[in-house]
């Protein structure tokens, strides 16, 4: 099966780290986790994301040039906002945004 | 209040109702767990959240067993115990004992960092977890518990959550009130909605209930949405259950 890249960007650095380890427990994802939108953006030149999950603490302007950046790169990306920063939302979060992009 | 008829044809049109049995269903012996809506390894795509109730998980922890520390953010996390006592700590300094008759109401906000345990070693806890989307994300995070009084539930529905300080209950960040009642056999009372498109969802504690023409039985769930008001009789002695108001969109 095909592995799925994914990229946590968050501003709490414990909470980064565990969303990350939680997505890289599922053998056909593979996560990796930033906390500023400049580490964001050139790791998303450098490699192929299926997806982006927006985690805590980013503010709305933040929010805003970095989804316009990852579209103008990628127009098939799909960004999802993550909630919850834990283990409970995250697998049905990823599963339910991969489902809707196959519809 | 309006019309018993128009309540109960809103009923019927707009309303989805989970059976206690069709819950998804954890196993991890220590902890057995039943969810309302998708939640961890439980992934069902029509069963994500009503409105903004994203979570309502019906928990079973064994003695002295429980969540070690694990992260939060961005949710309003709202904890109801209804046996046994729980133990909580978290990351801004909390360490407190939550029993039946308490509510725990956490905002995640930024994010934190928390543990719940069962307090006891010789009987189980049970609580309800309940997590609501919140209507502005990155708040500072923040805790707040009470007790209640049980005896104010008797026959009436007691306001357990509100979006304001200032009122019964605790507080969280969405425009959601919680009330729960515990009602003799026979007895009917209604609820009218607070806000402008909200919905409610009600959850049987115990017993049995008609919601318009709707049968509900102990852990049953059903979330009503454009109607005023709902009309709720209990079918049985000592029948308890949660009614939550929230928007129907985040």
């Amino acid at each position: 099966m095909e592995t799925i890249n994914i990229l946590y960007i968050g501003r709490h650095l414990e909470i980064l780290a565990t969303v990350v380890r939680l997505i890289n427990a599922n053998e056909n994802w593979n996560g990796v986790g930033v906390m500023n939108d400049e580490e964001a953006k050139e790791i998303f030149i450098r490699k192929d994301f299926s997806l982006v999950l927006l985690g805590s603490g980013i503010q709305e302007e933040s929010e805003t040039n970095l989804c316009t950046f990852f579209n103008k790169q990628n127009p098939n990306i799909i960004i999802v906002q993550h909630y919850g920063g834990g283990s409970g939302l995250l697998k049905s979060e990823i599963l339910l945004a991969l489902e809707n992009n196959k519809n | 209040m309006e019309n018993t008829d128009k309540i109960i044809d809103s009923a019927i049109t707009n309303s989805v109702l989970h059976k206690a049995d069709t819950r998804g269903h954890a196993n991890h012996g220590w902890l057995e767990s039943y969810h309302t809506f998708s939640f961890a390894n439980y992934h069902n795509p029509e069963r994500m959240n009503f409105g903004v109730l994203r979570v309502l998980n019906d928990d079973r922890v064994n003695q002295g067993m429980g969540f070690g520390k694990h992260p939060h953010d961005n949710m309003e996390i709202i904890s109801i115990p209804l046996e046994g006592d729980l133990e909580h700590q978290d990351s801004m300094g909390n360490t407190t004992v939550i029993k039946e008759g308490d509510i725990q109401a956490m905002s995640a906000g930024t994010g934190i960092f928390h543990s719940e345990y069962n307090k006891n070693k010789d009987q189980l806890v049970k609580f309800l977890q309940i997590w609501i989307y919140p209507n502005q994300k990155n708040v500072t995070p923040r805790y707040d518990q009470i007790t209640l009084d049980l005896n104010d539930r008797h026959n009436k529905l007691q306001q357990i959550l509100s979006p304001n300080p200032e009122d019964e209950g605790v507080w969280i960040h969405q425009d959601a009130w919680f009330h729960i009642g515990k009602f003799d056999n026979d007895f009917s009372t209604s609820y009218e909605l607070k806000k402008a498109g909200n919905g409610i969802y009600a959850f049987v504690l115990k017993g049995d209930f008609t919601i318009g023409n709707i049968a509900l039985n102990e852990r049953d769930g059903l979330g009503i949405w454009d109607t005023n008001a709902i009309k709720i009789t209990a079918n049985s002695a000592n029948a308890e259950i949660l009614l939550m108001e929230v928007p129907m969109k985040l």
